[in-house]
């Protein structure tokens, strides 16, 4: 992601009379902008490397001995990271393909063909982010026990769906309203139904819209803690959950938590880079506006 | 890979997600019938090294034996504390047993969010309840007489020193040092190896962190909480000396970043050789002993120090209790009987090494020559520490409530936190103790009032 950005950077360099001489230090910032943001991720990934007692020395041993052993103790060591991870995919994939089913007719409705008052709809939507999510977490929680629903993926697929769907409505409707008029009147002009506008006209062009709507969900969801921690034991547990068991206050955690983490976050690292084209466009069309 | 074939083999991967989980199933983890397995239970318990010990051994050991899967989770300190606060008042009976400690169990017993074991342990006589050690029975027996927790591991405190440092100062450790003489010695360490400070002690705000050592020392220079009549004691002259005394020693010769040091921390400097000594748990002596551990062989261990009281180390248990929501209680038992054993410690020594033994706990480890081999240096200190702890008595008067590093009421967790934060502002120099004590003195005061209105009403 931050890498994305970065590369992104230097096409802002606006002023073109100054471009002899600004460009260099501005990508040279760019840059400096762009290390800092990754650094903190590089750290965790040397940091996973190195042994435990390495790891916790103060000043940091940057030139320690490499080893595997914070990831044989992830996947090897106490209780197996596969569950977790599983849940967590089913999770963030299902609730991602849930809001994209959901919030695409929405965004069709609130820009290409708006309903009335359909800037009090987009706020509605927008005022279910308000209330803080803690505030609600109690009700949630009774409401879970008292429905048998505790400890269930589901649940957490039902939560993470609603507490996505406005973000992407928003989103989306900001990329539909990129699609050109005249597209669409040419579109109608030649009969074409509205599946095959939808499918043929529309969805090209917010192809990148659709990819960055369905990353920022997919993210949110796959690190969500809150409610994966208050409302999932056993068998529901997902991965951030999971994470957090690998600290302890007795005893040298940092090199196998940093391995832990990094596996962790690997299939966002890999979704991000494979939607790195889309993401430029999807990002910077909505970002223009 | 073509975009063609990645796009496949996603939709392939979202098509098996969806159909394994429409099929009903409530998630991946847990035994495959979901939670609600006849012959599983459900264990939530904290991080720590002797857990995870546990729950390697578990499968291979106990389920093999008696058919019941467990499963775990695992959670940090401070987490885990939330969850079963969460979990038991609720009864949402999701766990059938929980690690909780000798603070909490005889709370939630007067709450019955716990069940009574004396049953379990009259009939299962191959546990032996008169093995464990007498201060831990009592510590997790409530005040109905009934026993609701069985020790995991035990600890106590004491002082640990670098005894080739003081040999090289000409220095001789007392086997019961007072605190004054553990702060002369602190003085005459500190700095004569580089970098290495006289004593760590812990500064860290929380009532586990900070004042689970300086309740100790209040206690032995005379000082309580509360009176047995529910009067805050917080800004009496006993308190305030051991507090001053505890802030002074650790600004003095204390480690670096002392206001955000824990027994983590402290860890961590006395194995990297940033300290001489070091009081707090026995429970670190497993680690400083250690095959892998720099300082084996050079620590020297002595009982906690005092001044006024006989002894003066704390008790906590990392304890078993089954929550009285549970359906499963007696397989919940079996598991508690096996985890708590003797042959449990028997099997981690014989797999794992004798000095990973959950210890601290029953008589008879410290009477086991394999055991006693291994941990020769801290085995005797360790047990003494624990058999020399009464947390109905550890003080020079009555007390209103059980617990010797904390008192045993459900306000002390608040309580104890906001207090340590003045007093680790007091060790960061940001506050006097005077002040730190004043504001601790109105908030204990708050809470012994509800109690003696609760008394008298």
């Amino acid at each position: 992601m931050t890498t994305t950005l970065t590369r992104t950077t230097p096409g802002h360099q606006a002023v073109p009379k100054k471009k002899d001489r600004g460009g260099p230090w501005l990508s040279l910032l760019a840059w400096v902008v762009g290390l800092l943001f990754v650094l903190p991720v590089v750290w965790m990934v040397l940091t996973s490397f190195h042994s435990e007692a390495d790891a916790a020395t103060n000043p940091p041993a940057v030139v320690a001995p490499l080893t595997l052993e914070g990831y044989r103790e992830f996947f090897s060591g106490g209780a197996s990271p596969w569950p977790p991870l599983l849940n967590s995919m089913t999770a963030s994939v299902i609730s991602t393909l849930l809001v994209l089913l959901l919030s695409f007719p929405a965004a069709y409705a609130l820009s290409i063909k708006p309903v009335k008052k359909w800037t009090d709809v987009l706020f509605f939507f927008l005022s279910t982010k308000m209330l803080p999510v803690v505030a609600g977490l109690l009700p949630l929680y009774l409401f879970a026990q008292n429905t048998g629903l505790l400890d269930n993926i589901w649940l957490l697929i039902v939560f993470y769906t609603s507490m996505n769907l406005p973000i992407a409505v928003w989103m989306m409707r900001s990329f539909l309203s990129e699609v050109p008029v005249e597209m669409l009147e040419a579109a109608s002009m030649d009969g074409a139904s509205l599946a095959k506008t939808l499918r043929s006209v529309i969805a090209p062009v917010v192809m990148p819209g659709i990819a960055a709507t369905a990353l920022i969900c997919f993210i949110f969801s796959w690190n969500e803690l809150l409610f994966a921690r208050v409302l999932t034991a056993t068998v529901a547990e997902t991965s951030p959950v999971f994470l957090t068991s690998f600290v302890t206050s007795q005893g040298l955690f940092l090199a196998q938590l940093c391995a832990a983490a990094f596996v962790v976050s690997l299939p966002v690292l890999v979704a991000g880079f494979a939607a790195q084209d889309k993401l430029v466009q999807g990002l910077s069309l909505g970002s223009v506006k | 890979m073509s975009r063609a074939h990645v796009r496949a083999v996603l939709v392939r991967a979202a098509a098996a997600l969806l159909a394994v989980s429409l099929a009903g199933c409530a998630g991946w983890g847990g035994d495959s019938a979901g939670s609600g397995g006849a012959d599983s239970i459900d264990v939530l318990m904290v991080n720590n090294p002797q857990m995870i010990d546990l729950q390697r051994l578990t499968e291979a050991n106990f389920t093999r034996q008696t058919g019941i899967r467990v499963n775990f989770t695992v959670l940090p300190e401070n987490d885990v504390r939330d969850k079963i606060s969460q979990e038991f008042s609720s009864q949402a009976g999701q766990y059938d047993v929980a690690s909780l400690s000798n603070f909490e169990i005889p709370i939630y017993a007067k709450s019955k969010w716990i069940a009574p074991l004396d049953e379990y342990v009259a009939a299962d006589t191959a546990f032996n309840q008169a093995d464990i050690l007498p201060p831990m029975t009592k510590s997790l027996t409530a005040d109905d007489g009934k026993l609701y927790g069985e020790p995991f591991y035990g600890e106590s405190s004491f002082l640990m020193y670098r005894k080739d440092v003081l040999d090289a100062q000409g220095i001789q450790m007392p086997a019961k040092p007072t605190w004054q003489q553990v702060a002369d010695i602190a003085a005459r360490v500190d700095g004569k190896q580089p970098g290495m400070a006289g004593i760590c002690l812990r500064g860290q705000p929380g009532w586990g962190q900070v004042f689970a050592p300086l309740t100790t020392v209040v206690n032995t220079f005379g000082g309580t909480w509360f009176d047995k009549d529910w009067n805050a004691r917080v800004d009496a002259p006993e308190f305030k000396q051991a507090t001053q005394f505890y802030v002074d020693l650790v600004r003095a010769h204390g480690e670096v970043g002392a206001p955000q040091a824990g027994f983590t921390e402290c860890l961590n400097n006395l194995v990297q050789g940033n300290a001489a000594m070091w009081y707090d748990a026995t429970s670190a002596a497993g680690t400083l002993e250690a095959a892998d551990s720099p300082v084996k062989g050079k620590i020297g261990y002595v009982a906690a120090p005092v001044v006024k009281t006989q002894s003066s180390g704390w008790l906590y248990a990392w304890s078993w209790s089954i929550q009285q929501a549970s359906e499963k209680k007696d397989n919940a038992w079996k598991f508690i009987s096996w985890a708590s054993s003797r042959q449990y410690e028997e099997l981690v020594g014989g797999q794992l090494g004798w000095s990973r033994v959950p210890a601290g706990k029953r008589a008879s480890t410290y009477a086991n020559p394999d055991y006693l081999e291994e941990a020769s240096a801290f085995a005797g200190p360790t047990e003494q520490a624990i058999s020399s702890a009464d947390p109905r008595n550890p003080g020079v008067q009555p007390r209103p409530a059980l617990g010797i590093q904390f008192v045993d009421i459900p306000e002390f967790t608040d309580l104890g936190t906001q207090v340590s934060q003045y007093v680790s502002s007091a060790i960061a120099g940001q506050m006097t103790v005077d002040e730190a004590l004043k504001r601790g003195q109105r908030l204990a005061d708050d809470v012994a009032e509800r109690y003696r209105s609760r008394e008298n009403g």
